[in-house]
């Protein structure tokens, strides 16, 4: 079939792609015609576009896979259910991000804009079944966030951010595209199925190959964050402003972990040996590094940054055992952490106030006397950050930690065992300020409506799911199965 | 009926009502809901008493799939060994609430709701009989005590509560490795059962009995990691120094029962002299320490850590007169900790000094009080007579089947117990009246009396009529020892 053809059946199963381009070009030429003080509008309409969106994406859960588009997209039960996660991550961070945003300005078309292209790509790399799709979709998804990230342009600290990242990312895409090429070169394909049918058959000159392999790892660990590849992590979080890092912390993540489990687990599976190696360093070096380092520091989003590397690590960890049972353990592990990161930050933009950031550790002073709810829901968050049950963070490490040990890693279980032990403590800061400490300024809390059930059903969900995993477990369980 | 999830699970609804209701200006209905609430959890935990019967099996078994995936159930169970302490932590609950009622006055309902919620996963973790949901709750309770102490403690308290809080953590995340590990060696189980049933090697045996030992001999706690425990007891409330002594002391030597000694028989046997010199070193040189502390709830403490060995000394030593022996002094500990904890705390809510300095001559303002203090005093000291006679003596009969020395140095606690005990009752109670603050003392009021005098009967009735309890609890003696003897490495 080398004739093109549009037809329904080719363009159904990117519908929602498809629609979600179609709302933000909407947005944007709509933005045009509207005043400042219409900016609800345009909020309001991207947040149901990603709503809707998802809705889209959720009728299609059931459907069985389909290949589209000569093997460049993939609908299948895995894209399906990240998809509607990072919808509504993206929701829930412009409904965090709204009151922080319009105090300084920034609630304009074109953040929202952005952040719909940006979505947009996700939704793109979650669906690649194609090295170019990947590509597309991680460039549409990284161009739109470095932009978003520079957006705040009467801040140093932000631009400085953005430079660093674009600087930093663009570097990576580099190593990254020529690692493909390599690939390329080995196999003769760019379409998944077909590189990993000529590396399992032997027909690909495997020391090309391995060289590829090292460059698109080296590529996948900066987009994860992952030591030693990690060194734009702390200051872009630090740097962006707070709905900006919470953008980049939350449903990026998703897609990399389709990126992760379309290029090694399917592509690439069978040098799966090889990456493995390569992977247990990144694990090792990030757990160590991000819980020894978050320590140090007292600002929350440094530290949320450098707890990232180390949740990285633990995502990695899930990965490297190479097993279906490791795939859907990491899967169910980054949608925990999404949600965890979307309350953590959520929390942090819901003190803060116009002229105020409370991205200080010592700003959470002393917040059990002045919101029990809140207060309780932060906690709730850093135990499941800890990995303390009964939150779902406990059940994301103890899945993850369970396939390592099944892929025969003991000594890894007990090394990222005792470094949690370590992480437990800067999370247990967090609590003890809230609860043990005075209030050292004035708190104010006074969120929107939304943003206030928005954030209790986040930091409640991470509850729920602790206690009862199991239909998530399953749900990531066959979503694995289903894209092998 | 569900008896166990009842037993579970009403303190943890009545903890989250106490919380919805608690206003902080108005306390009295967080109070009255919580005392409800745990009189409630102390009422459906008494048919477990009632309908146990002398077996060694599990029973009021409740099998429930939970994460099928993973193969975990919610299955609860209970034994000789693990329903006694549900309703010992059952009646601590309603002490705790009791005794805190004129004394706390800051955030009521949390500082109520945190002990309910706690009493609730401490029940769960007695009852768990699958690994996975025994390790939730047995987490999971170190939240409400983080916060107890950390909010409600003395000044200081932050320490004191991070300190507890990694320590445990620690060894218990080394317990969750081996539990992970066991799942595959089972070839998927989560069932502790089903794990004291399975054939291991000698270096697995070893490594898995070391890490468990980690999380439980820091929660016993042994001898040397039992630093935590004197910091946290000193900073925590009384209520908290209460739930500490009592019932998360008893966590270490239940987990060893039911985990190490049954899962790794043979590693238990060749580390048995380990263990045991450790005791004898809790025993003797911590009994020590205890006779120069200057604060009461320190030396408490530090009393405590040296009952302890006794406990874990009973069951290492193999034999049945020790291990009934250990598991009654876990029971009598309870009580009588309880009840000094309390005791120091009703003389701290008046004085508000730990010193023993600060005091003398107390007897002469408080006689009822001093008849109490009296009394615990002596049974901590292993008086005849009381529950802590019972266990420190069937121990040291058991040690002395064993080894005379073993039996020798444990008995020195008879003298070093009575030494430091009856000392700090000498220096407070007697003499002549030391201060002005002790000359306007009153004594204790109905509700002080009501608590005192609940372990004042149940530290004598275990004393003098142990039988029931014994009968309860051999059964499950008996198998534990007939499966320890087996050995578990294969020809």
């Amino acid at each position: 079939m080398n004739t093109a053809t549009f037809s329904w059946a080719t363009l159904a199963p990117a519908i929602p792609e498809i629609a979600l381009l179609v709302l933000v070009s909407t947005l944007l030429i709509v933005d045009l015609f509207l005043d400042e003080e219409e900016g609800a509008v345009t909020y309001w309409f991207a947040v149901a576009s990603l709503l809707g969106c998802a809705a889209l994406c959720a009728m299609t859960i059931g459907v069985p896979t389909r290949v589209t588009f000569q093997g460049m997209f993939v609908s299948d039960l895995l894209s399906q259910m990240l998809k509607v996660a990072t919808l509504v991550s993206v929701a829930a961070t412009l409904v965090y991000g709204r009151t922080y945003l319009q105090v300084r300005g920034l609630l304009r078309g074109e953040f929202l804009s952005l952040s719909l292209f940006a979505t947009l790509g996700m939704m793109v790399m979650i669906s690649a079944h194609h090295f170019l799709t990947l590509y597309l979709g991680l460039e549409l998804m990284t161009l739109s966030i470095y932009a978003l990230v520079a957006l705040q342009r009467d801040s140093v600290r932000a631009t400085e951010a953005a430079m660093k990242y674009f600087v930093l990312g663009a570097l990576a895409s580099g190593l990254l595209l020529y690692g493909l090429s390599m690939l390329y070169g080995a196999t003769g394909s760019l379409e998944l199925t077909r590189v990993a049918y000529s590396l399992e058959h032997g027909h690909a000159h495997m020391r090309l190959a391995v060289f590829g392999l090292v460059f698109v790892v080296a590529g996948i660990a900066f987009k994860l964050g992952a030591v030693p590849f990690h060194m734009w992590i702390p200051d872009v979080y630090h740097g962006a402003s707070t709905p900006a890092t919470l953008f980049i912390g939350a449903a990026p993540k998703l897609a990399a972990f389709a990126f992760i489990m379309r290029l090694l687990a399917n592509g690439l599976q069978g040098m799966t040996a090889d990456w493995q190696m390569m992977l247990v360093i990144l694990a090792v070096a990030s757990i160590g590094l991000g819980n020894v380092v978050a320590i140090a520091q007292s600002n929350l989003k440094r530290m949320l940054a450098y707890s990232t590397i180390s949740h990285m690590g633990f995502l990695v960890l899930g990965i490297l055992s190479g097993t279906d049972n490791g795939y859907s353990s990491a899967l169910f592990y980054v949608v925990a952490y999404v949600l965890m990161t979307l309350a953590s930050f959520g929390m942090i933009l819901l003190l803060s106030r116009a002229g105020f950031e409370a991205e200080e550790i010592d700003d959470f002073k002393g917040l059990n006397q002045k919101s029990k709810w809140y207060a309780f829901m932060m906690l709730i968050v850093m135990f499941s950050l800890a990995g303390i049950p009964p939150a779902v963070g406990f059940f994301a490490k103890l899945a993850v930690l369970q396939a390592v040990l099944e892929a025969g890693y003991t000594w890894l279980v007990v090394y990222a065992v005792l470094l949690s032990v370590i992480g437990a403590f800067y999370y247990l800061r967090i609590v003890k300020v809230m609860y043990m400490d005075d209030p050292a300024g004035e708190i104010t809390i006074d969120p929107r409506a939304d943003m206030r059930w928005v954030l209790s059903v986040n930091a409640l969900a991470i509850l729920i799911l602790g206690i009862a995993p199991a239909p998530l477990m399953d749900l990531c369980a066959r979503a694995i199965t289903a894209s092998m | 009926m569900p008896i166990l999830s009842l037993t579970i699970w009403t303190p943890i609804a009545f903890g989250i009502a106490v919380l919805a209701l608690a206003d902080d200006r108005n306390p009295d209905r967080a109070r009255w809901t919580a005392l409800v609430g745990s009189v409630l959890g102390l009422l459906v935990s008494v048919p477990l008493w009632m309908g146990f019967q002398a077996t060694a099996d599990m029973q009021f078994v409740e099998l429930a799939p939970w994460i099928t995936r993973f193969n975990v159930n919610y299955h609860l169970g209970v034994d000789g060994i693990s329903m006694p302490l549900i309703l010992l932590n059952s009646l601590m609950t309603v002490l705790v609430v009791i005794a805190h009622w004129d004394v706390i006055r800051d955030k009521v309902g949390q500082y109520l709701a945190a002990f309910l919620i706690m009493s609730g996963f401490i029940n769960g973790m007695f009852a768990a009989l699958d690994a996975v949901l025994f390790y939730v709750f047995f987490e999971a309770m170190l939240i409400p005590m983080f916060l107890i102490i950390g909010v409600w403690g003395g000044p200081n308290r932050v320490y004191a509560a991070v300190k507890f809080f990694l320590y445990t953590l620690l060894g218990s995340l080394l317990m969750l490795a081996t539990f992970i590990y066991l799942y595959h060696q089972t070839n998927g189980s989560f069932e502790i059962l089903d794990w004291h049933k399975l054939q291991l090697g000698r270096t697995a045996q070893i490594l898995i009995f070391l890490a468990m030992f980690m999380s439980f001999a820091v929660k016993v706690p042994m001898w040397p990691v039992h630093t935590w425990l004197p910091d946290a007891h000193v900073e925590a409330p009384t209520g908290g120094s209460v739930i500490l002594a009592a019932i998360t002391l008893k966590v270490g030597g239940y987990g060893f029962l039911r985990f190490s000694l049954p899962v790794t028989p043979d590693a238990s046997q060749e580390l048995a002299g380990f263990m045991i010199v450790l005791s004898l070193i809790a025993v003797v040189y911590i009994g020590l320490v205890a006779l120069v502390q200057s604060d009461m709830k320190k030396l408490i403490a530090y009393s405590s850590i040296s009952h302890m060995g006794f406990v874990t000394l009973g069951i290492f030593i193999f034999n049945a007169d020790g291990m009934r022996g250990g598991i009654i002094q876990m029971i009598s500990h309870g009580f009588i900790s309880a009840a000094l904890f309390l005791c120091v705390g009703v003389l701290y809510d008046r004085v508000h000094s730990r010193e023993i300095r600060a005091y003398g001559g107390v007897a002469n303002r408080m006689p009822v009080f001093a008849a109490f203090f009296v009394l615990f005093a002596m049974a901590n000291s292993g008086l005849p007579g009381t529950s802590g006679f019972i266990g420190e003596f069937l121990v040291v009969l058991g040690a002395m089947k064993v080894n005379f020395w073993y039996a020798f140095l444990a008995a020195t606690t008879l003298v070093f117990g009575a030494a430091y005990t009856l000392w700090m009752v000498k220096r407070v109670l007697y003499g002549e009246v030391a201060n002005e603050e002790v000359a306007l003392l009153k004594d204790v009021g109905r509700r002080e009396l009501a608590f005192l005098a609940i372990l004042a009967v149940l530290v004598l009735a275990v004393g003098v009529y142990p039988k029931p309890l014994g009968d309860v609890m051999d059964p499950t003696i008996q198998e534990l020892l007939r499966h320890v003897n087996q050995s578990k490495v294969g020809p």
